[in-house]
């Protein structure tokens, strides 16, 4: 009987990490769409006039916010650059507030007053989309200061771009969070241009970042960042390294964005055929091949979500449109904390 | 009531904070082990220890920036800049950061942090360590922005400083960490954009703040001897600036002269002119006089800088000639 209980449970056990499995890809694979239909519904929404300013998005990097958030816990900070809505998105910020701040709505997650570049919501510990190009860099090592001196066992994670790694902000937090043994995951986005600005032109140093993090004397690594898996496995090590240690790591993800930098940009900067072999590995195509040919899920489960998504990202345009703007009376609102 | 040094007073008011409230911290170079460029953190480190008195590498925009995010998870540091001619290589950080961060997330984020910086000229420290800055962080909305004259002023405005959930620019006039001043023992705050009245008067408001109060208070020394009576107003506070107390002194001297130790040119007393004549021009009985540093880079040189430097009897001389053509 005993015997028979066993191997009952174990044929348990292996069933419901199948399932397990399945949820988790399939939840990996629903972030990562519902980022790029987020992003294409604002790239539609910029074209209409409905959002204005300065619009970047997010499309071909998504296995990078999707794969390495996934591992975050809910004591952990994430701060940002300004092409911010596949992090925000990934760590699970309300779609429909999201939406609204690029619309410039009073229901916006910073009540209109951020916009694209400037996604905040402090509950879920999502410090900011920075719009100044390595000025996050700063406020990472202060909330991992927090973190350390309040011993609250939460780390944080700055992601950055290549374009930042020339700032002087970079390599000055670099130093400190090794100096001081802090807890931050440094997560480099290298899509390979800064704004129009090949690494070729702008950076000494060769095409890997990682290896300069050796400078500080912190640990780092390199990973695919078109495959959301390598990613998610990376950033487990490079998380246990940073909570095991106290201190930083550098994990460098090699990605691509395959569109301009901005709405505004012709990319006169480089040849449709380098976009074209990047997007080759485009992980919304790569990732569900994966999942089909890994009989992990089959092409209902992948419509379902489709579905699913794209009516959540239909309902969030909606929302936006039919929110109301600021009053005027809010112009001078949030300047300051009363006292 | 006892008489200390500024540098006292302000030494005070750190240690009555890290004392009371755990989450406050200082975080600066050199403050801790050398005991701070103009000594007033001097045997903090031993006291409080190295997590709370925390030295940093010369990277001020990223131990600035450091205390933003500090702040923002709920610590309260104080960063102790060395110069406030330093807060250049950070401004990224404290404008665009440290004062913005409320408003575009909405008011989601706090910063409850002061930063702390030796401000101005007089010490023969030359173009790149004698300026004041604070002229242009009083612009920014999200900052409040406080100059002390004296040690009494500089205890009460920093008690409200490390108190307020917003940050602040807490300036210091480097001639005065020397000077000593009657302080309370009794516990005391002073709001943060509150003028006061050092001396009642008749005849012109003399409006100043930090190291001008006692080029002001020379110059009135002066001018009574000329039978003319002044009031002495100390702006504290350039923002937000205490326009009642300020009106409420033009409405009865009905004459203003407003003097900045920093360049003329762009002074903060450029802005509060200008509101006091749009606000209160009917109660002025001639024009507002406006005294400040000369429009130059600060020399080295003792006798160039004193040049560059307002005086008690420039103003005098300013004021007899204005006064006497109304």
């Amino acid at each position: 009987m005993a015997t028979l209980k066993q191997e009952k449970n174990n044929k348990n056990a292996k069933l419901s990490k199948v399932v397990d499995e399945k949820k988790e890809m399939l939840e990996l694979y629903k972030q990562m769409f519902l980022i790029r239909q987020f992003e294409l519904a604002c790239g539609e929404n910029y074209t209409k006039g409905n959002i204005r300013g300065f619009l970047h998005l997010y499309i071909g990097q998504e296995a990078t916010a999707v794969g390495s958030i996934s591992c975050l816990n809910d004591k952990d900070y994430i701060v940002t650059h300004y092409r911010d809505h596949g992090h925000a998105l990934a760590r699970g910020l309300d779609v429909n507030r999201s939406m609204a701040e690029l619309f410039g709505k009073a229901s916006g997650l910073s009540k209109g007053k951020g916009g694209s570049m400037h996604l905040f919501d402090s509950g879920k510990k999502f410090m900011g989309g920075h719009a100044i190009v390595g000025g996050q860099f700063p406020l990472a090592t202060g909330l991992a200061l927090a973190c350390q001196y309040k011993k609250t066992g939460g780390l944080v994670v700055c992601f950055f771009g290549d374009g930042s790694t020339n700032q002087g902000t970079y390599h000055e937090t670099l130093n400190l969070a090794s100096v001081w043994n802090l807890p931050i995951l440094f997560i480099l986005e290298n899509n390979k241009y800064g704004m129009g600005s090949s690494i070729d032109r702008v950076r000494a140093g060769g095409e890997d970042f990682y290896t300069g993090a050796n400078t500080y004397d912190i640990p780092a690594a390199q990973v695919d960042g078109m495959d959301v898996l390598a990613v998610k496995e990376a950033t487990k090590i490079a998380i246990d390294k940073v909570r095991q240690n106290g201190g930083p790591f550098y994990l460098e993800c090699k990605t691509f964005r395959f569109v301009g930098h901005s709405l505004a940009d012709g990319q006169k900067y480089r040849k449709t055929d380098e976009i074209k072999e990047w997007e080759k590995k485009d992980p919304l195509i790569k990732f569900p091949e994966w999942i089909l040919s890994a009989g992990i899920a089959n092409k209902i489960d992948l419509e379902k979500i489709h579905e699913e998504v794209n009516q959540k990202v239909k309902e969030a345009v909606n929302f936006a449109e039919t929110s109301l703007e600021p009053k005027p009376s809010e112009l001078y609102d949030d300047i300051y904390k009363i006292d | 009531m006892p008489e200390i040094f500024m540098r006292e007073a302000i030494k005070m008011g750190l240690n009555e904070a890290l004392e009371n409230d755990p989450n406050v911290l200082i975080i600066g170079e050199d403050i801790g082990a050398y005991g701070g460029a103009y000594a007033v953190t001097d045997g903090f480190l031993k006291k409080f220890g190295p997590e709370r008195i925390k030295d940093t590498p010369i990277s001020e925009a990223t131990f600035i920036g450091t205390g933003i995010g500090a702040a923002s998870a709920g610590l309260r540091p104080i960063i102790e800049l060395m110069s406030m001619s330093f807060s250049l290589v950070a401004f990224d950080q404290i404008v665009n950061m440290a004062a913005n961060l409320r408003y575009m997330s909405g008011g989601q984020i706090d910063v409850p942090m002061v930063i702390r910086a030796p401000t101005g000229a007089g010490v023969q420290l030359a173009a790149t360590h004698s300026q004041s800055f604070e002229t242009w962080l009083a612009e920014v909305p999200g900052l409040y922005c406080v100059c002390p004259s004296n040690p009494k002023d500089a205890l009460g405005l920093l008690r409200t400083s490390i108190k307020t959930n917003n940050p602040v620019i807490f300036a210091e006039p480097a001639l005065l960490y020397g000077i000593k001043g009657e302080v309370p023992e009794e516990y005391y705050e002073i709001p943060l954009g509150s003028a006061s009245v050092s001396k009642e008067g008749e005849d012109i408001t003399l409006l100043s703040y930090g190291a001008g109060i006692s080029v002001i208070n020379e110059a009135s020394k002066l001018l009574s001897k000329k039978n003319i009576s002044a009031e002495i107003i100390d702006l504290r506070s350039l923002n937000p600036i205490d326009y009642k107390t300020i009106g409420k002194s033009i409405k009865k001297t009905n004459h203003l002269l407003a003097l900045d130790t920093s360049r003329k040119n762009g002074g903060i007393m450029s802005e509060v002119v200008s509101n006091v004549q749009e606000d209160f021009n009917d109660w002025l009985d001639g024009p507002i006089i406006r005294v400040g540093a000369k429009d130059v880079p600060w020399p080295y040189n003792k006798n160039l800088e004193a040049a560059a430097y307002p005086s008690a009897k420039n103003i005098v001389t300013t004021v007899l000639e204005k006064l006497i053509k109304v």
